[in-house]
């Protein structure tokens, strides 16, 4: 079963409508102790980085994550805030992140944007599969994924890198370190693709 | 490569769905979910979703159609109408939109953007300004309550204090234009364009796909949003919802 984890931020619903029409197991859960009846999570995320990681905090759904994603090694895919979350903090904020992945996330130089607009990032975008990994098997990479942010993971390590997109640069658009795995798109906002993303994670 | 967003704009009055002109003489155009299916199954690069009654009637949203828009789409979703507080925002975005636009509440106190902002960060804030020319000395003029309300605000102090902010978006909405199908108000756009760094969706105008292109192939990155052309078809406008498919977009992008 996959657990779509809703903490009240994200698009909870849109992740599990898709799951819903591909007749995949999921459930969204929000209780910790809720979240060990999943084989796999969702982190959705919307939203500012302190915000988000404040909510994981409060609703003790971070202990629980570093529990089962950590110890238990349960497959878990970030989305937007949802992978932010999982370096060692943000330009945005102050809050430590959990720390699964090595990198910190930046805000996006605006002087490197020689075009208008400049910041958020936002629209569809192409995305380069380094890994040719089989999160992304099926995927159109030219009609790519949604992105909305301003700010973008960066990796200390290239191992770590999924997917590249270009803005101003290249940046690192999906992130993974082994069962740990994040996009900075937005899946569950990307038609076709984005269904096949979730239905690729769920047969990971 | 980043491309420019081609977006279906859908106004919703009295529970249906409508297009104006110059944001008059609603025309019910059919049911907003119908709608947002068919433009699932097009997949369109976003959508709006403005409900034309909440601010004139002074009423929150409508949390249960917002909801219901938001579970059918599969498309980033930009919700506007009648919010007035963070604690709103922030319930349309756990209810799934990606954005929400302000209009008259963010005029009337600019400070509500970086407060929403805080909360659900800045790239989800998206401020919609309908414009109108002036009469006599040239320029624009901003309007609120569906075109009923002039604003007190200055078109380029307000982009300025936008742009200082740093929301995600502006949405340029031609009162003039509206409906007409007669092409963007492009002078407007340049203008503005020139005045700010962040994105910019066009709005009001469009009668053609043409006219989407030439918007896209002036300015190469922008939202290039339409009401009319993508609910109406022919020029007795019988209501039909389309979109270009992905191989009818390729070249608009160019």
């Amino acid at each position: 079963m996959i657990g779509i984890i809703d903490y009240g931020s994200g698009n909870v619903q849109a992740i599990a409508t898709i799951y819903k029409n591909l007749n995949i197991k999921h459930q969204v859960l929000s209780k910790p102790e809720d979240l060990e009846k999943a084989d796999k999570l969702v982190l959705p995320g919307v939203g500012a980085f302190d915000a988000t990681m404040q909510q994981l905090i409060d609703s003790g759904l971070k202990d629980k994550l570093n529990e089962l994603v950590i110890h238990k090694k349960i497959p878990i895919l970030g989305i937007c805030v949802g992978l932010q979350v999982m370096g060692y903090g943000s330009d945005e904020g102050d809050l430590p992140g959990l720390g699964w992945i090595a990198g910190k996330v930046k805000k996006f130089d605006k002087s490197q944007i020689e075009f208008k607009p400049k910041l958020p990032h936002m629209g569809w975008n192409t995305i380069k599969d380094v890994q040719n990994h089989c999160l992304f098997k099926g995927v159109d990479h030219d009609f790519g994924f949604y992105f909305v942010h301003s700010f973008y993971f960066e990796c200390e390590s290239r191992e770590n890198i999924l997917a590249t997109s270009n803005y101003g640069g290249e940046f690192t658009s999906a992130i993974y370190s082994e069962h740990i795995m994040g996009t900075q798109f937005h899946p569950e906002k990307s038609h076709r693709n984005g269904v096949l993303l979730f239905k690729n994670f769920a047969q990971l | 490569m980043l491309r420019s967003r081609i977006i279906p704009s859908l106004l919703i009055h009295n529970k249906g769905l409508v297009k104006t002109v110059n944001f008059k003489n609603p025309k019910y155009v059919g049911d907003p979910i119908n709608a947002v299916k068919i433009f699932n199954e097009k997949e369109v690069d976003e959508l709006i979703v403005l409900d034309i009654d909440a601010t004139r009637n002074n009423r929150p949203p409508n949390l249960e159609m917002i909801k219901s828009l938001a579970d059918e789409c599969r498309m980033p979703l930009c919700y506007g109408g009648g919010i007035t507080t963070v604690e709103q925002a922030v319930k349309i975005i756990s209810l799934g939109a990606e954005k929400i636009a302000l209009s008259y509440s963010a005029l009337n106190n600019i400070n509500l953007c970086q407060e929403i902002g805080d909360i659900i960060g800045n790239q989800s804030v998206v401020v919609v300004i309908d414009v109108k020319k002036k009469k006599i000395f040239g320029g624009y003029d901003i309007y609120t309550h569906n075109g009923t309300q002039k604003s007190k605000w200055n078109l380029f102090d307000l982009i300025t204090e936008l742009e200082e902010i740093g929301i995600g978006e502006i949405v340029i909405n031609s009162i003039d234009q509206d409906g007409v199908m007669q092409g963007y108000d492009l002078s407007l756009i340049e203008i503005v364009r020139e005045k700010c760094s962040m994105p910019i969706t066009v709005l009001g105008g469009a009668g053609s796909l043409m006219d989407i292109k030439e918007l896209i192939s002036k300015f190469k990155i922008i939202g290039a949003a339409a009401g009319s052309l993508f609910v109406f078809k022919g020029k007795y406008k019988a209501v039909l919802i389309s979109y270009p498919n992905r191989e009818e977009r390729k070249p608009l992008y160019k």
